[in-house]
């Protein structure tokens, strides 16, 4: 009564085919990270040292260390996360909350995928002219924190706006039922079960944020400064400028400094990474449905 | 001549007649879009009654509980056209819709336990009004899990996720949620389909107790639960109203209208 036909073999071969393509076409994808990583350990490890993290380059940038870059990034993601997170939040449970099916919505949407689709160096320029030109903010932390804060807020939008979605409408009819506002439903059923979708969101903005150059380049960051920043006003350097500086731009540097300085990028990031994956898995501990 | 059929209303049996009517519908139809979902239904639920609801799917059931706390207002499709007058005051011209609602307890057909804690999801709606005195918010947790006969099951755990319970255990949540309001009317929307029979059993007899102390709507389909409890049930169809009557009128020959007591017999829906 079980035997199998030849249709079943068939089928039961295409199945173990079609998973073991699914399984190489994922392998592919890590390659290239692996690769990326491997080279990085291997050749700019042996540059790493606290010295490296603490002091400030030296001899033309030939030899020292990052830590003005490294601490002008930090500042950077930080000015960026201040002005992306009130705005970006705010907007995406306006979105996904308030708005209705009408023309203003379709507009602001439109908007948002524009914004994502707008080239980074075209961000940079729109900082330049905009913030440290007419708002007269100097080539500024402030300037280069807007600029970067403008181009990665559609990220936040877009990943708030659909984790909230994703919060099932029976919650909120269930609160609505009881006589709660859509903001008492929104502070206390719809935020507290969509906060792990909305930390991912700020996850790829910080990555995005703590790596971009172009935008950067014009509107705060330098290639060299003998001063650590004092305030938003100030300019600053910046880990993927300083990066592409030594790698490109200097005469004379070690074969390896640059491998350090990449591997160093990267470990900021995931670094930061870390922490908000960390608190997102604290997060979703506490929450399940 | 019409006139003279309807009592005066400064006599005083009329009075008394219209502070026992909790809610009274007047030519209350429902649409979605171009679809009808109800069609001129009028009728009246006195205080401390149960008043069934039966009727096949697409009746109109849900969305008659709805037009009663206002839930269209969320649903820009839903349209309400006619009268709806909660404790004689019409609620569609009410200032304060949310007062409304926190009056109206509703026990949805799936359980809605909220990802939160067991206690939480009690104090909810005494913490929407203000309330956050931690030993008031026990007292009521308390009270309500024990009349919605839940308390023995969940007081060594009131701090685990409400959302983990089994079904009919949320069922029995969600309804201690709805008495937290403490509802002058408690709308029951076919709560025991995912129930197992020995819960919808000790909810029947929380409901029985509960109506000393509320008007409670049972809309359902299961004709012999609306027999057990209802006091009066009306029978919907297709968006009308066929009939209202006493229980158990209904279930004997004195149905009016012969699709009722198809309906009832078992020949369709």
């Amino acid at each position: 009564m079980f035997e199998t036909s030849t249709l079943n073999a068939r089928n039961q071969q295409v199945q173990r085919l079609v998973r073991i393509l699914f399984l190489m076409m994922t392998l592919f994808l890590i390659v290239p990270v692996l690769i990326i990583l491997g080279t990085l350990i291997v050749k700019g490890s042996s540059v790493i040292s606290i010295d490296f993290l603490f002091t400030s380059p030296t001899d033309g940038m030939t030899a020292g260390g990052i830590f003005p870059a490294l601490l002008g990034t930090v500042f950077l993601v930080a000015v960026d996360l201040v002005i992306a997170i009130p705005i970006g939040i705010s907007a995406a449970i306006y979105l996904s909350e308030y708005a209705g099916n009408n023309w203003l919505t379709r507009v602001i949407n439109l908007a948002i995928i524009n914004l994502a689709g707008v080239p980074s160096i075209v961000h940079a320029l729109f900082g330049l002219g905009a913030f440290v030109l007419f708002f007269g903010f100097g080539t500024s932390i402030l300037a280069a924190s807007l600029t970067l804060a403008i181009m990665t807020l559609p990220l936040v939008i877009v990943a708030s706006k659909e984790s909230m979605q994703a919060v099932p409408q029976a919650f909120r009819e269930a609160s609505w039922n009881m006589g709660a506002t859509r903001w008492q439903t929104i502070r206390r059923v719809v935020l507290p079960n969509a906060i792990p979708g909305i930390l991912t969101g700020l996850i790829l903005e910080i990555s995005r944020t703590a790596g971009e150059t172009a935008p950067i380049m014009f509107t705060g960051a330098v290639f060299f400064t003998p001063f650590l920043p004092q305030g938003i006003f100030d300019q600053t350097m910046a880990m993927p400028l300083h990066l592409f500086v030594v790698a490109t731009q200097v005469p004379g540097v070690p074969e390896d400094l640059p491998y350090g300085v990449a591997l160093m990028l990267i470990a900021l990031v995931l670094f930061m990474n870390a922490l908000s994956i960390a608190f997102r898995a604290w997060l979703r501990g506490k929450k399940k449905w | 001549m019409v006139a003279g059929m309807q009592p005066p209303a400064n006599e005083p049996g009329a009075q008394v007649e219209a502070a026992n009517i909790k809610l009274a519908v007047r030519d209350l139809s429902i649409s979605y879009g171009r679809d009808t979902a109800l069609g001129n239904v009028s009728l009246e639920i006195r205080e401390h009654e149960i008043f069934g609801i039966i009727g096949p799917a697409n009746a109109g059931k849900t969305s008659f509980l709805k037009s009663l706390n206002r839930m269209d207002m969320f649903n820009s499709d839903m349209h309400v056209k006619g009268e709806v007058l909660f404790n004689g005051l019409n609620i569609r011209k009410l200032r304060n819709i949310y007062a409304l609602r926190s009056r109206i307890g509703v026990v949805f057909p799936l359980p809605v336990g909220l990802p939160m804690t067991i206690y939480d999801n009690v104090a909810l709606a005494p913490r929407l009004s203000g309330r956050k005195n931690k030993a008031d918010l026990d007292v009521i947790v308390e009270r309500c899990l024990t009349r919605a006969a839940l308390w023995d099951e969940v007081k060594d755990r009131l701090n685990s996720l409400g959302s983990l319970l089994s079904g009919g255990q949320q069922q029995r949540l969600t309804i201690a949620r709805a008495l937290s309001q403490e509802p002058e009317l408690l709308m029951l929307d076919e709560f025991s389909i995912a129930v197992d029979p020995v819960t919808t059993m000790r909810i029947e007899d929380v409901l029985k107790e509960l109506k000393a102390e509320m008007t409670i709507i049972l809309v359902t389909n299961l004709v012999q639960q609306a027999r057990r409890l209802a006091d009066r049930t009306a029978f919907f169809l297709a968006g009308e109203c066929v009939e209202i009557g006493e229980t158990e009128d209904l279930f004997t020959d004195k149905v009016k209208d012969q699709r009722t007591n198809d309906y009832i017999e078992g020949r369709f829906g």
